[in-house]
């Protein structure tokens, strides 16, 4: 019994392992001196793991008596996150590595973040997921503040842990009203309570549930911790932030709310859609002013978290299975935007002014291109792979009864493109300046042009966005039936 | 006689503390710290009363997890705020403003 509940969570285990395997082997031997080789390692280690988790057999098997879930949600959710985490870790390594940032704890403190995040989109106890949670919150507060003589980098650490902490315990407070009225913390417990009617106890429980995931994904109105983080934090960390543990905390999203209280869908849908309308106009509105492009892309992942939740507001099935592609298209955005913005820099030094993309496409005429694509999909301009994404939110909302969502989403997809543009102005007609070096690391060329080839590709006929449509369907059924 | 109503009452009383130091305090970066504690341990008194008056373990096994996390989280916040001291000479939250916007 417990050798088959170990068998479940399998992959887990053994990424936990090699990180206090990595901790130890790199504290007896040189060190930060091993940085560089374990950061290709744990890279490596993720991809394995990706491999071996999509590749399994595609069953629903629970573990410890329904605490562990392995469906094909959760393990579409997992080879997301494992691929992501990978490419931010390959990207990072070079620019780490030439400001003297490379420490040998940094790819352990990811590969210990992404098993808290594996455990997150598993949950099938309300406990399995706070452990889950705070196992990714923990490292991930770390890495925040990973530059440590930095005012900037400690500060949005400091800032990340204390709403983080206060999301925790929203979250938990929730957690303990739903156990106190349903009686048990298990998933397929809460459930069956809530078939024959609810308390509202247990309502304002899934309130403060709510709003401590809405934190963990930055919806507004509990985005406030976001651009800080984003801004302060070193770039490749800030990647990071941007692409897995979106996905994880998203992934959780939809499985408390499908799979604990699947059956009160009334109840929950009406917060869900006000914080998505939410968020979609502040990213929109507030990333008008920025200047500074990572704060820019703080604002952009509270939009497009507010288009992933609009597809969760659906509360179908067809709904969870437009927020994977979202999340999963969005993430291959970010990815490639990200590779590009490691490679600003000026005289050696990173820039993030968006002012200093002027003219780029005179130095660099195929990055440029990089940029104009990510641009374009980040903004959703078709036939551009972040159109796609958008598509399928807004015909789930529509289909759901939800028509004033959808239209609200338009709304805000043409607001929020006036910034995407505006960077693709500056790169192509801006006056010219000092700007940027335009040189780019072999990696970060690499990732950025497969990425802008998978982004401005996805639309040709046969290719049919690599299939993710039938995967993310299979995906979504496993959670809502 | 004392109900189940009377421990939510003083949980949901300590949680409100802990959420209204949290955004009131203007003085101390540790009085944050402080005031995020008072907000777990709201949730234990919760957690507790629920599992003594459903008669059911979980909730007790909840709170032992919730405790030790929480001591976990109390180290790496106050490791952090450490590192912010060392950098910025003050730990006065109207001071946690380098970023704004």
């Amino acid at each position: 019994m417990i050798s088959a509940d170990i068998q479940t969570m399998m992959p887990e285990i053994v990424l936990a392992i090699f990180a206090m395997g990595a901790l130890l082997a790199a504290v007896y031997t040189t060190k930060d001196g091993m940085a560089p080789l374990l950061t290709w390692v744990t890279s490596g280690v993720f991809v394995l793991l990706a491999l071996w988790i999509g590749t399994g057999a595609a069953q629903t098997v629970t573990a410890f008596d329904g605490m562990y879930n392995n469906d094909g949600f959760a393990r579409f959710a997992k080879v997301v996150i494992l691929l992501s985490a990978a490419a931010v870790l390959l990207m990072s390594q070079e620019y780490m590595q030439r400001r003297g940032l490379l420490k040998f704890e940094y790819p352990i403190l990811v590969a210990l973040s992404v098993v808290g995040m594996m455990v997150m989109v598993s949950a099938g106890d309300l406990m399995a997921l706070y452990m889950g949670l705070e196992l990714q919150s923990l490292a991930l507060y770390v890495v925040a503040s990973l530059r440590r003589d930095s005012v900037k980098s400690t500060e949005a650490g400091l800032k990340y842990f204390v709403l983080g902490a206060l999301s925790s315990g929203l979250l938990l407070y929730g957690a303990s009203l739903v156990y106190g009225f349903s009686g048990t913390t298990l998933f397929s417990g809460i459930i069956l309570a809530t078939a024959d009617g609810y308390s509202v106890g247990l309502l304002i429980g899934v309130v403060f549930l709510i709003a401590g995931l809405a934190f963990k994904v930055s919806a507004a109105p509990f985005h406030m911790w976001t651009p800080d983080v984003y801004e302060g934090s070193p770039t490749p960390v800030t990647a990071f932030f941007a692409t897995a543990p979106k996905i994880a905390a998203m992934a959780m999203f939809a499985r408390v709310v499908h799979d604990a209280f699947g059956g009160i869908v009334g109840e929950w849908q009406q917060i869900v859609a006000f914080i998505s309308v939410l968020s979609m106009f502040l990213g929109a509105i507030a990333a008008i002013g920025q200047r500074d492009i990572k704060r820019l892309m703080a604002y952009s992942s509270i939009a497009h978290m507010g288009f992933a939740l609009m597809g969760l507001a659906a509360g179908t099935a067809f709904g969870v299975q437009a927020m994977l592609i979202y999340m999963a298209i969005y993430v291959t955005m970010n990815v490639g935007t990200f590779a590009f913005i490691l490679s600003m820099e000026r005289d050696g030094r990173p820039v993030t002014d968006i002012n200093s993309l002027k003219m780029y496409s005179k130095k660099q005429p195929l990055m440029a291109l990089v940029v104009l694509v990510m641009m374009f999909s980040l903004a959703g301009v078709p036939p551009l792979l972040g159109f796609f994404g958008k598509l399928y939110v807004l015909r789930a909302a529509y289909d759901a009864g939800l028509g004033w969502l959808a239209v609200a989403g338009v709304i805000a997809s043409v607001i929020g493109a006036f910034y995407y543009i505006r960077i693709v102005y500056f790169v192509y007609f801006g006056e010219e300046n000092d700007g940027l070096d335009g040189k780019m690391p072999p990696v970060l060329w690499i990732t950025a042009i497969v990425t802008a080839a998978i982004v401005g590709l996805a639309w040709v006929p046969g290719i049919n966005l690599f299939g993710i449509e039938t995967i993310a369907q299979a995906a979504a059924a496993t959670l809502v039936n | 006689m004392i109900g189940i109503e009377h421990y939510l009452t003083v949980s949901a009383a300590l949680f409100v503390i802990g959420i209204f130091g949290l955004f009131l305090n203007r003085k101390n970066v540790i009085i944050l710290l402080m005031s995020i504690e008072l907000m777990l341990l709201a949730v234990n008194i919760n957690f507790v009363a629920f599992s003594s008056f459903l008669g059911d373990l979980v909730g007790q096994v909840f709170t032992l997890f919730v405790l030790t996390v929480a001591a976990a989280e109390a180290a790496i916040g106050l490791a952090i705020l450490v590192c912010f001291f060392r950098n910025r000479g003050t730990i006065d939250v109207e001071d946690v403003n380098v970023m704004k916007g």
